[in-house]
């Protein structure tokens, strides 16, 4: 076991390094110099040398790459061009919305899937798992975004439950907030749900051809306790890796469903940041999210391992 | 069955209405006809106007095409380098190079491919192209991993140790005999990665990172109804169902697919 967390530590170690490198690159070959951007084209080269130097854009390539990833690692994130504050600053104002949405999209999938997929395979080849699959088709093939639209159409604008966006902040009361994150959450639950649902049931009919089911129903149970019993509990394994994936998918996902509900997260800071050029901001945000990503990815590895030992051999 | 059948014709149609507007659309969608703006379906216009009195069945069919050759293209990209990379792998298996394809693979598949399809096209610019690359990138590993656990597995076989056995290069056994045996997974992935590439390129039009104004894309249709939507709500319906009626007909196309090409799941469901 330590040899595989070992292992799977270095290539953490690894995947990150070369995040860090490829983000960097592709900021680097971006056109436009962001210090003459700022300053507009009337600027004297005085003012613009000036400023590239404030911004730390007049040494090294490789200084500044090493200068940004020491930053990163005590958390110093850099200085925003257009904000003129603190990148961690910008960025820790909006994770308070952008990870309670993900997190919040994480349980109802896993509440709508979970039930879901269970009845689909006790109901297997019947009208019920003919539904839930049909479903679930739909489901996968529904753009998220679309489908917020479609729930501010129906929820907001003709019902009236809900506001059509906006974020009233947590300061206003959890309540509040928890109720202007519903629709977006609900959004980017769904076609993560239809495709959690699929795994759930298809992994429960694995385990309903094993051995070890077989000698339940053998000693006695009926199907159904079998499958409560036995087979969900071993067809988790393969359903946290999938919920494991689907956080980082959410995470990132919430980029576009904060655009339909103008709420205030990491995806308006990075299109704000895109439009105003403000690169050092979209080279931070992007990087944290793949770091995330990437910690996440790693934590499921070791989990899996944990529960199943037959995995630590593999690599 | 049935499903694959629903799929083929969903398809079909897609492809054909694509195909028709090089040479036919119900109207010109580059000129505006304001006084006949946010019409709701009508028999004039069977799916309505935008707010610039655009006929949406003509934009769809335009869309359409956007939507179609990026995904295509960037399903192209992932099979062209994805494919060979597998075969290589496959055949040096155990070897340095094969744990550097795959874990170069891995790498691409740990990144959140939204997040770097919009680092892509935020750098580079927005448009088709760049949202081809950002899409077919992350087809890459895809293609890769499949052809390669594929191509493992064919490597053991007899005929395989014959062509051995008979002198053929690594490089004619992987060209010659693994990859027409792989072709039908190909198919079948690929079809599905042409599906996730529809919603991609949906998901960058909309966020104003796909093909840009004048080019026709569902996305941008979307971006563009989102204000509309309380009241002419036929703006964002249109060109979202089409999205999901053709994503949902190439995925039950793939499904129905692997079911005939691959004999050994069609006797396990049965």
């Amino acid at each position: 076991m330590i040899r595989y967390v070992f292992g799977r530590l270095l290539s953490l170690v690894i995947s990150l390094i070369v995040a860090s490198v490829v983000i960097f690159v592709v900021i680097e070959i971006a056109p436009g110099d962001p210090a003459s951007f700022m300053l507009g084209l009337n600027a004297q080269p005085e003012t613009v040398a000036a400023l590239r130097a404030e911004l730390g854009l007049d040494v090294s390539k490789v200084e500044r790459y090493f200068t940004w990833v020491t930053g990163m690692l005590s958390g110093d994130f850099g200085t925003s061009y257009t904000y003129r504050s603190p990148i961690s600053e910008l960025i820790a104002d909006r994770v308070v919305v952008s990870l309670p949405l993900a997190i919040y999209a994480l349980i109802l999938s896993t509440v709508i899937a979970f039930p879901a997929g269970i009845y689909a395979a006790s109901r297997r080849g019947g009208v019920g798992d003919m539904s839930v699959m049909g479903a679930t088709q739909l489901g996968v093939a529904i753009p998220n975004f679309w489908f917020a639209m479609i729930m501010v159409l129906i929820f907001a604008i003709n019902l009236r439950w809900f506001s059509a966006g906006g974020f009233p902040g947590w300061d206003k009361g959890f309540f509040g907030g928890i109720k202007a994150l519903t629709l977006p959450a609900i959004s980017l639950a769904l076609p993560q749900a239809a495709i959690l649902a699929r795994v759930m049931r298809s992994s429960l009919l694995d385990m309903l051809g094993e051995d070890f089911i077989r000698s339940a129903r053998a000693k006695g149970l009926s199907q159904r306790q079998a499958l409560w019993k036995h087979a969900v509990r071993n067809a988790l394994i393969p359903v946290l890796t999938i919920i494991g994936l689907q956080f980082s998918f959410l995470l990132a996902g919430g980029i576009i469903i904060e655009q339909v509900f103008f709420l205030p997260g990491l995806g308006r800071l990075i299109f704000q940041a895109i439009s105003a050029r403000d690169l050092i901001v979209v080279e931070s945000v992007v990087m944290l999210l793949v770091f995330v990503v990437i910690v996440v990815n790693f934590a499921v590895d070791i989990a899996y391992a944990a529960v199943d030992p037959r995995l630590r051999t593999k690599t | 069955m049935k499903g694959l059948w629903i799929g083929i014709v969903l398809t079909v149609v897609f492809l054909a209405l694509a195909l028709v507007s090089f040479v036919w659309t119900p109207f010109n969608i580059e000129a505006f006809d304001i006084p006949n703006k946010l019409k709701s379906p009508n028999v004039t216009n069977w799916l309505g106007t935008d707010q610039y009195g655009r006929d949406i069945l003509s934009m769809i069919m335009m869309g359409a095409r956007t939507s179609i050759a990026v995904a295509l293209l960037a399903v192209g990209i992932g099979m062209a380098i994805g494919v060979p990379l597998g075969l290589w792998a496959a055949a040096r298996r155990g070897s340095l190079l094969d744990e550097l394809i795959m874990r170069g693979n891995d790498l691409i598949f740990a990144f959140p491919s939204l997040v770097i399809a919009i680092l892509i096209t935020a750098v580079f610019g927005a448009g088709a192209i760049n949202a081809i690359i950002a899409i077919g990138i992350f087809n890459i590993p895809v293609f890769a991993r499949l052809t390669r656990g594929a191509a493992l597995s064919l490597w053991e076989r007899d005929f395989i140790l014959a062509a051995r056995v008979s002198g053929k290069s690594a490089f004619r056994i992987s060209w010659e005999h693994i990859f027409p045996n792989i072709l039908n997974l190909m198919i079948v992935q690929g079809t599905i990665q042409f599906s996730l590439g529809i919603l991609a390129e949906a998901a960058l039009s909309y966020i104003g990172l796909g093909a840009q104004p004048p080019t026709a894309s569902w996305g941008r249709m979307l971006a563009d109804a989102q204000t509309l939507v309380s009241f002419a709500p036929h703006t964002a319906l249109m060109p979202g169902g089409a999205i999901v009626l053709m994503v949902m007909g190439l995925n039950l196309m793939g499904d129905g697919l692997r079911d005939v090409l691959d004999p050994r799941i069609r006797v396990d469901r049965t």
